[in-house]
């Protein structure tokens, strides 16, 4: 596939904590293309996150590190990369936006000097002609009066435009690849409108490939043409955005899809996954869905499926899909 | 007719700006603003709106755990408004409140087996020995496990630790409880399992349900009326059905339209908003909202609307349905 533009393969981040070394991210397997939007949905210790810091490389080490797997960008391994080298990509070729946008913006710097800072470190600009760089970037993330904004510092913006602040920063220097950590949970539905519209037209005008790290199935169905299910660390079901919500294979992706409350359709009463979910490391043996299963076989407890293509561009990680085929 | 079980008259709650040395009051933050609406017995009213919109002033001034300005709250054919001290008391065993995050609203050091006791002891209605039989009793109605009753709440996980929370408010048998976003901070699959506990025991008990929330569609799924709020004031009234089929405000029109929709095959209009929710310290004259609405005009600035009944059966508050 030659226009994939980030592999990962069987990737392990683990972490030590008290109860030993925890895997948050236990073999996960992705792909992104270029200029696509891959959605990436789990619950929360699902190992989303953690996946796309490991890209990064800002897994906090220790207690964090990578322990295994293969991370490929271009043509280039990152998992062993220099961190001279992940210095020159971050921000320049894979840029990140995260959740919360007040936590993630310096409140010392002002609004101007944070976009511009990336770009006249990897763009060896002028001031100059980054301080225009800076306004112009301002106005194309929808930012009024960019003229005034660039000298604000951020406590002074609200939240939306914060996370459009943190946009203009990500897209400075024109990634190849923006991974968005959740990027609208923490904004108002008006305003997340207004958040992913934003994100979709750059990414139709940049070409900019987008790795959306959420857990609302509506934003993915809304923003995306690919997803990825993740549960416990690894990915359970990965395809094209249609095919997912038309025909899911994976019954914890069913239960997730028929466990939201629709506003188009009436419901009498939710389906609901029985059981929580389960602690990162908890499981070790078979699939790690299987406790909470409604189909699970002797099988599913013993041994680990694999993600297998199901259908066409379509994988899953599921013993009822494969179990024939292996006797 | 249906009996109303609560009735809220033109409740204001607001918060003094204090600035300089001498702590002036130089504004005031009004985050409810003039709302009026009953709820009926065994109903679930749910009120909706964005952060900052009052929503969680006014369900927490409605129990008077914050002190409302001005305006009246009729619970059961009583002045919740008026009520000394004591009679709020006796009146809180027939209204609670289930919070948002289960972990900031159970204490740490207690067991759950304390903060199960707790609501007995407090109202002095049972003994011992019963109070045992009803905490017992109340972890199987929420579908906990007796033997879990000597654990601390960090060893449940978040769902658990909200169905907890749920047993707590059941405790005295109450009429009515405000549920502040109860879902919120859950799993999507942990929080379909608390919509259905919620559903199960209202059939059970025949509860009375102010559900408070800002995501559409949990709203639309578990309320039968519904209240939009905008900063501090309610936009529109209705039965959920007409609301979600045909809106009428503005607001709600672009509220509606902005969800989205998990499903990659609908395609729908977008209304998308312009700008940020103005400061309720600061909010606009005239209608709140005239500032991002489309279809704002020259009386919109000035003059406030009032929440009026439509044909439909709708109460709207906009100049644009006289």
């Amino acid at each position: 596939m030659k226009d994939v533009l980030l592999e990962i393969r069987d990737l392990q981040t683990h972490f030590l904590t008290d109860r030993g070394e925890v895997p948050a991210v236990d073999g996960v397997d992705l792909y992104i293309r270029k200029g696509e939007i891959l959605g990436v949905v789990g619950e929360s210790g699902c190992g989303k996150s953690v996946t796309s810091l490991s890209i990064m490389k800002l897994i906090p080490q220790p207690p964090g590190k990578i322990a295994g797997g293969s991370i490929r960008y271009k043509d280039e391994e990152l998992t062993t990369a220099k961190e001279k080298r992940m210095k020159m990509l971050r921000g320049n070729e894979i840029s990140m936006i995260f959740q919360e946008p007040m936590t993630s913006l310096n409140p010392l710097l002002t609004v101007g000097e944070q976009i511009g800072e990336a770009y006249r470190l990897h763009r060896k600009a002028s001031r100059k002609h980054t301080r225009l760089y800076t306004i112009d970037m301002l106005n194309r993330v929808g930012i009024p009066r960019p003229e005034q904004i660039v000298d604000e510092y951020p406590h002074r913006l609200s939240g939306g435009m914060r996370q459009r602040v943190m946009i203009a920063i990500a897209l400075c220097c024109e990634p190849e690849l923006l991974i968005a950590d959740e990027p609208t949970t923490a904004l108002d539905v008006t305003i997340q409108a207004q958040i992913l519209d934003l994100m979709k037209k750059l990414n139709r005008e940049t070409g900019t490939a987008i790795m959306l790290i959420t857990h609302d199935l509506g934003v993915v169905a809304e923003m995306c043409s690919r997803v990825a299910v993740m549960y416990a660390g690894k990915v359970v079901e990965e395809g094209p955005v249609k095919d997912i919500f038309r025909d899911p294979r994976h019954p914890y992706t069913k239960g997730l899809i028929r466990s939201i409350p629709r506003m188009d359709i009436e419901q009498k009463q939710l389906y609901s996954i029985p059981g929580n979910v389960p602690s990162p490391g908890s499981i070790t043996q078979g699939c790690r869905f299987a406790p909470r299963c409604e189909h699970a076989m002797d099988k599913c407890h013993e041994l680990m499926p694999e993600l297998k293509l199901a259908d066409y561009d379509h994988r899953s990680r599921c013993w009822l899909e494969q179990g024939d085929a292996e006797g | 007719m249906t009996k109303h079980v609560l009735e809220v008259e033109h409740l204001k709650t607001y918060f003094p700006i204090r600035t300089g040395f001498w702590q002036r009051v130089t504004g005031y933050v009004k985050a409810v603003d003039d709302v009026s609406f009953s709820v009926r017995e065994g109903e679930t009213f749910g009120i909706v709106g964005e952060s900052g919109c009052g929503k969680s002033t006014a369900g927490r001034s409605i129990l008077r755990l914050i002190e409302p300005t001005e305006g009246k709250v009729v619970f059961d054919g009583q002045d919740v408004t008026e009520a000394t001290d004591s009679q709020l008391r006796d009146m809180r065993r027939n209204m609670q409140i289930v919070f948002q995050d289960p972990f900031a609203s159970l204490n740490p050091r207690h067991s759950v087996r304390r903060i199960l006791e707790e609501p007995f002891v407090v109202h002095g209605t049972a003994g011992k020995k019963e109070r045992q039989d009803k905490v017992l009793e109340l972890m199987e109605v929420v579908g906990l496990n007796g033997s879990q009753l000597d654990r601390y709440p960090h060893q449940f996980s978040g769902g658990q630790r909200q169905r907890i929370a749920i047993a707590r408010a059941l405790a005295l048998n109450p009429k009515l409880i405000v549920a502040d976003e109860p879902v919120s901070a859950l799993d999507v699959s942990i929080q379909s399992q608390i919509l259905n506990l919620m559903q199960e025991l209202q059939r059970n008990f025949g509860l009375t349900y102010i559900f408070i929330a800002h995501d559409l569609s949990v709203i639309k799924h578990f309320c039968d009326r519904v209240a939009v709020m905008y900063l501090g004031r309610i936009v529109e009234l209705a039965d959920k059905a007409p609301l979600y089929r045909e809106p009428k405000h503005p607001y709600t029109q672009a509220l509606l339209s902005a969800a989205p929709v998990p499903d990659p095959f609908v395609q729908k209009e977008r209304i998308i908003l312009e700008g940020d929710v103005p400061s309720p310290a600061n909010a606009p004259q005239g209608c709140a909202f005239h500032t991002r609405c489309p279809a704002a005009f020259e009386r919109c600035k000035q003059e406030r609307p009032v929440l009026k009944r439509t044909a439909e059966g709708h109460q709207v508050a906009c100049h644009l349905y006289p």
